[in-house]
């Protein structure tokens, strides 16, 4: 480990609804260089295409913009750095927003702020298809077409090029659309720390150090399965990585905060939504999970080096969301004595109900919440004597259909049970369910040449 | 001596579309090659049973003594499509922990160490290369 300069990047949100703390406290603890903050998950983006269907002004995580209007003058004064993906499918509406809530603020300087623009394939989409672009499903093989005009969202994933093309132009907020999580955290190191684009195994490091910051404080001690009764998680700090020119870097966190940074928690982080680890693919190189070599060094301190990674792919991958048919999902609490068995008896007597009315469904799933709807239970983690004998259960049935007046029969068709099924049933107080919009995701590549040619980056001063 | 996988191992779940991934860990170095050998993509396959419709695979990560495994087709669907309480597969980590295996006793009590707090598990601040 060289013992030259050091960048910082903390993380400060995990998803879109993440502790709202976290990136206070990240800026306020102790000293970091960047701070990423991600809010997109495929689903994430679906749901903001919902709101700007609505909305034009939508479409992004309106949580960023508050969280900015508290934070931007301590930003500044501490100099520390934003990059978000927090633009969703509306970076434009983002900077705007933050424009117009930051105006009235005292600053000590103008806020540069870069948008990144040009993820965003949906209005290209017929050009696309035209020029030859199939987009076929990388999991079926089918072309795109064959969802034809059900298509919500199409988003390419970039890596860090027009971040760093922003942060060169001074930018101290960077909002991007899709960008891959990982390059929110390895755009800046790249651009701190001088490496070149091609240097496959320093951006592979980057890339790990970008798996481990992505989630939040899931590399802190969240979700941890060792010892998780032992972990201050009121105020965890979230992970921060300390990066060095060579690739080499450690995780850790603010010592005055809560949480935990060890070989298991940060281990627990990086075999999170693994693939195969050897071909962790971004837009940026190809990293190889295989070659990271962890080291524990005590007080909240992981080390890690010694990453490979390949040529970055042809290909960029597309994240697309479709609409496809109508879902609810209806819950019922039945209990003791024989708990499971009446539960069991009130689906039948639902699932008869539908049957009469001639519904269609393409599928109806019944779980028993406290008896094995889980893994575990399937798994065969509780015994059968347990399951004879339990307090409550809960009955969770949910149905899919193309036919939205079918799933909207089945709503109306829950209520019924806590007067007309079996004995001892309860928790009905939320009401009739909730009829949902399926967007089904649609996982695809395209040439990168085509997307990129397009991207701009543009930055303005408040 | 029999024991179940949490004596020996952690585990972190996750998803992507209808694949939910399994990363198992082993509590300590030594008992890393008894996973190897006990935890086959077979056994992995039949102990979720009743949740994995497809195939199973195993990637090693000798480096973090860990074992990736994709359970395809284990998600209803994936995404929004799956009517799953646990649609993302978050439960599955803990659940292959149920898992029984054979393991040397005394690679068992070193594990038992580990999960009482009385070593890390890994080279650590005491141990070499510091």
């Amino acid at each position: 480990m060289s013992e030259g300069r050091v960048v910082r990047v903390a993380s400060g949100q995990g998803f879109w609804g993440d502790w709202q703390e976290a990136p206070k406290l990240q800026v306020r603890h102790g000293p970091i260089d960047y701070l990423m903050l991600d809010y997109l998950a495929e689903i994430t983006m679906s749901i903001m295409q919902k709101q700007r269907a609505r909305d034009p002004s939508a479409g992004y995580a309106r949580d960023f913009v508050s969280l900015m209007v508290e934070l931007a003058p301590e930003l500044l004064a501490r100099g520390v750095r934003v990059i978000s993906n927090a633009g969703g499918v509306n970076p434009d509406a983002c900077r705007d927003a933050l424009a117009e809530d930051l105006g009235g603020i005292e600053m000590p300087r103008p806020l540069r702020i870069g948008v990144v623009r040009g993820d965003d394939l949906m209005s290209r989409m017929d050009e696309l298809m035209q020029a030859g672009h199939e987009l076929r499903n990388m999991d079926t093989g089918e072309p795109l077409a064959a969802v034809g005009d059900r298509v919500l969202s199409a988003n390419a994933y970039l890596g860090m090029g027009p971040i760093v093309r922003a942060l060169r132009q001074g930018a101290d907020v960077v909002v991007t659309g899709r960008s891959t999580d990982t390059a929110l955290t390895y755009a800046p190191l790249a651009h701190e720390l001088g490496w070149a684009e091609d240097d496959w195994d320093r951006l592979a490091a980057g890339v790990v150090a970008g798996h481990i910051n992505e989630c939040g404080a899931q590399a802190t001690g969240g979700n941890t399965l060792l010892d998780w009764e032992g972990v201050d998680l009121v105020a965890p700090g979230y992970p921060i990585i300390e990066a060095s020119e060579d690739g080499s870097f450690v995780v850790t966190k603010h010592p005055d905060l809560g949480g935990r940074v060890t070989w298991a928690t940060v281990t627990e982080q990086l075999v999170y939504e693994m693939g195969d680890p050897t071909r962790y693919v971004t837009p940026d190189c190809v990293a190889d999970f295989s070659t990271i070599q962890l080291q524990d060094v005590g007080g909240d301190r992981v080390r890690i080096g010694g990453v490979r990674g390949d040529a970055r792919p042809e290909q960029l991958k597309v994240s697309v969301a479709y609409r496809d048919g109508w879902k609810a999902v209806g819950t019922l609490t039945y209990a003791w004595p024989d708990a499971l068995r009446k539960a069991g008896r009130a689906d039948a007597v639902l699932r008869g109900r539908l049957e009469r009315a001639g519904l269609a469904f393409d599928e109806i799933r019944t779980e028993y919440v406290g008896a094995g709807a889980c893994a575990a239970g399937a798994a065969g983690a509780g015994s059968n004597a347990v399951l004879t004998d339990l307090p409550e259960v809960g009955l969770r049935i949910g149905v899919r259909s193309s036919d939205r007046s079918a799933v909207e029969r089945f709503t109306r068709e829950i209520a019924p049970l806590i007067l007309a099924g079996p004995p001892t049933v309860t928790g009905f107080a939320g009401g009739r369910p909730r009829v949902q919009e399926v967007m089904a995701y649609w996982p695809a590549l395209i040439d990168r040449e085509v997307v990129e040619s397009r991207v701009q980056v543009e930055c303005l001063d408040i | 001596m029999r024991v179940r996988l949490r004596q020996v191992a952690f585990a972190r779940s996750g998803d992507k579309g209808d694949t939910a991934n399994v990363g198992l860990i082993a509590l300590t170095e030594s008992v890393y090659p008894e996973l190897v050998r006990e935890v086959t993509p077979a056994r992995v396959k039949e102990h979720f049973a009743g949740v994995c419709r497809g195939e199973v695979e195993r990637f090693e990560l000798p480096n973090l003594c860990a074992l990736n495994f994709l359970l395809h087709g284990a998600l209803g669907g994936g995404g929004t499509v799956s009517l799953m309480l646990d649609a993302q597969g978050k439960t599955f980590g803990a659940a292959i922990l149920g898992m029984e295996i054979d393991v040397a006793g005394e690679l068992v009590e070193g594990c038992a160490r580990v999960l009482g707090g009385e070593t890390t598990g890994r080279p650590g601040p005491a141990g070499p290369g510091k």
